[in-house]
């Protein structure tokens, strides 16, 4: 393997590695608060993808310059996600939020089942050609390292997780959703408002997801109602890699299953492109069930 | 004469709420109308450079989720506000029932075999296929029921079991020609060992971990059989396995029918009759309690990692002889029976029969398995109405439609005074 074809793999894990980090953002928040695996979640991702691709259709009726065009798409769509994550919590969480973890759960499931073939009857059950906007142009002479996609993707992937760590550092809101996911009864007593912080962790999650969605499709140019199922569990897989709860976590996690995933495919066989998410997840659990970051947790009786 | 006031002042409250409801209602239903819009509504064709309205399916949106919500209000105050004594005609009627029942167990059992046993003969070969397919996954049921109900063990890959029972009769049949006899105690076989594989490791973990690793199990194992050509004959799958035989009597393809009938009967019941007697013995309340606080059950002396691999063990072994029975009875299997779906399809039958329960894993699968063979025309919306309904099940009636009877003692006045 020549140095440069290494670096192309590398490059392109890192790619695909941005994009679970953006999935899995929402996935380990939410966990943190009310300890869900909010199996909707990836196809918050996948909404948010179908959006973007609807409203530029009916935009690019209205003769607006480009650029204008697929901002204000890509805002409302992700606007839209937010509302959907927002509509999944109240609707189908919020209800049963104390009651067995295991009804919420299958609440999750459900939801995840109903949401991919809303999408799929709404819709269409075939791939959907989306627009190329990224495209993969080299950004170097004489090598194709690194093009220019794949530079977009990781500068909004590094923006979104800077904002988003100041955001969780910083604001009142932030604060709030740190003190639920470390003692939600105390958390409580002391005034946290629980049902507007968990409502808008569901929405920043939504909204990160949205633009993971958003680019992917853009880069890869077709969408389907099944792409956020698989994407949203390794999404899962990368926060428990790297400790769910945990936000930096979730990001070295995502990294390091795009890149396990992107030489697995290139070395092995890309017949068994998502067995190694699933292998990955399986040794973890085995070997240190509370992630590469996480803290363990002792349990109380 | 004071019940007649009570229900008269329940009925006032609930009417009270209407107009609150009405104004919530209206609402969500124009949330969802502005939600949905861009899915529901725009179709856009890049192939034709095209775009499509749909505005019939805004009025849908509109009015479906009024209602819905409406639905929905009602039945979350109900549920709030729940009358703490369930009195009434349906009850009496219902209390009679099972009355009776207790008091001529035998012959109403009896009675019911007999029909079953006779149905068959008396229906087309369609619907005897449709009612064997609900008994196989009747007898999938009641062993995720005992994964799930009784240990708690969430698990989402238990398809992965049933491929490997499926899998080990198609293969033995297919290179070796073994019959279906000799064949289904080795799938029960294998399937426990591939149930002991995947609990040694994740013994450990519980809940959502468990959940989500038995997940990743059983997509593996629909991969490999799907990429591992050599071996199981990839994506195209496995044809023409036989059927199971009768002492080397040929018979007609109508009797076939009805035999392989009668032999998932017989199948159904003995993993009922093992179930029942498993859950009411020592073991099984080793796995209640478990189930209910792990911490506590291993400090009053209970092997927990034996526990746990015992319940896969029972688990694996009940889906590896449904699996064996799938085989025989649609003589071709293919890597896509075995997918994601048909797990989640096995835990839809056992919640919305009610965890545990051994009656509402048997309406669950006739609910999931039988009806949409009638609702054909709806066959699109299958999918989307088994998400809805896991949702509305867990938010509503988190035990399922015949929740599991708890063996609790009744303390009756008449026996206090006495």
């Amino acid at each position: 393997m020549s140095l440069e074809y290494f670096l192309q793999v590398f490059v392109s894990g890192f790619t695909r590695g941005s994009i679970y980090a953006l999935i899995a953002l929402g996935y380990t928040m939410v966990y943190g608060i009310i300890q869900l695996i909010n199996f909707a979640h990836g196809e918050i991702y996948m909404i948010g993808a179908f959006s973007l691709l609807i409203l530029i259709g009916v935009l690019s009726m209205l003769n607006l310059p480009v650029l204008a065009l697929i901002l204000i798409a890509v805002l409302v769509s992700i606007l839209y996600s937010a509302g959907y994550g927002f509509t999944i919590e109240r609707l189908a969480y919020r209800q049963i939020r104390n009651a067995q973890r295991l009804s919420l759960l299958i609440s999750a499931i459900g939801m995840s089942m109903f949401l991919q073939n809303y999408v799929l009857l709404a819709q269409t059950s075939s791939f959907l050609y989306f627009p190329k906007f990224l495209e993969d142009i080299p950004l170097f002479q004489n090598t194709n390292i690194l093009n220019a996609s794949q530079a977009v993707i990781f500068s909004a992937t590094a923006l979104i997780m800077i904002l988003l760590t100041v955001f969780v550092r910083y604001t009142r809101t932030g604060k709030a959703m740190r003190a639920l996911s470390q003692d939600r009864t105390m958390a409580v007593l002391v005034g946290v408002p629980t049902n507007r912080t968990i409502s808008i962790t569901f929405i920043i999650g939504s909204i990160t997801a949205a633009i993971g969605g958003g680019l992917v499709s853009a880069q890869i140019g077709q969408i389907h109602f099944y792409m956020g199922f698989i994407a949203g569990i390794k999404a899962f897989v990368a926060a428990v890699l790297g400790g769910i709860g945990n936000i930096p976590g979730a990001v070295l996690g995502s990294f390091i299953l795009g890149l396990t995933e992107s030489f697995g495919t290139t070395l092995i066989s890309s017949d068994y492109e998502d067995v190694f998410a699933f292998i990955i997840l399986i040794l973890i659990l085995i070997v240190k069930p509370s992630g590469l970051l996480g803290k363990n947790r002792s349990e109380k009786v | 004469m004071s019940k007649f006031i009570s229900n008269l002042r329940r009925s006032y409250r609930l009417l009270q709420g209407v107009p609150k409801f009405l104004i919530q209602s209206l609402m969500v239903s124009l949330w969802f109308a502005i939600l949905t819009f861009p899915i529901m509504v725009i179709q856009v064709n890049y192939t034709a450079n095209t775009v499509e309205w749909q505005w019939g399916r805004l009025l849908l949106i509109l009015f479906g989720g009024f209602a819905g919500s409406f639905i929905w209000f009602l039945a979350l105050d109900r549920k709030d506000n729940k009358p703490s004594n369930t009195s009434g005609t349906y009850s009496v009627i219902k209390g009679r029932l099972l009355d009776y029942y207790a008091s001529h167990k035998k012959l109403v059992m009896a009675i019911v075999f007999a029909i079953i046993l006779l149905i068959p003969f008396a229906s087309s070969s369609y619907f005897t296929r449709v009612l064997i397919s609900a008994m196989i996954m009747m007898v999938l049921g009641v062993g995720l029921n005992i994964v799930v109900g009784f240990g708690g063990l969430l698990n989402l890959g238990y398809a992965a079991f049933y491929a490997v029972g499926a899998y080990t009769y198609g293969l033995l049949n297919y290179h070796f020609g073994i019959g279906f006899w000799i064949a289904l105690p080795i799938s029960a076989f294998t399937s426990v060992i591939a149930g002991l594989l995947v609990a040694l490791p994740v013994i450990r973990l519980r809940g959502d971990y468990l959940a989500i690793i038995t997940l990743a199990f059983g997509e593996i194992t629909r991969i490999v059989l799907e990429n591992w050509g050599e071996f199981t004959f990839g994506p195209s799958g496995i044809k023409g396995i036989d059927k199971p035989g009768l002492f080397g009597i040929d018979l007609s393809p109508r009797g076939e029918i009805i035999y392989v009938y009668i032999v998932v009967f017989l199948v159904l019941l003995l993993t009922i009759l093992i179930s029942r007697r498993m859950e009411n013995s020592r073991i099984g309340r080793t796995w209640e309690s478990l189930r209910e606080n792990e911490i506590a059950a291993r400090s009053m002396g209970i092997n927990v990692p034996r526990t746990k691999l015992l319940i896969f063990a029972v688990g694996a072994c009940i889906a590896g002889v449904a699996g064996a029975l799938f085989a025989t009875n649609i003589s071709y299997i293919n890597p896509k029976s075995f997918a994601l779906l048909e797990s989640i399809k096995i835990l839809c039958v056992v919640v919305l029969g009610g965890m545990g329960s051994i009656p509402g894993v048997i309406v669950g699968s006739i609910v999931l398995q039988v009806i949409p063979e009638w609702l054909r025309p709806l066959q699109d919306y299958r999918l989307l109405v088994f998400g809805a309904l896991l949702v509305v099940m867990m938010i509503f009636k988190p035990n399922g439609l015949f929740p599991k009877v708890r063996k609790s003692y009744v303390f009756t006045k008449e026996e206090s005074e006495q």
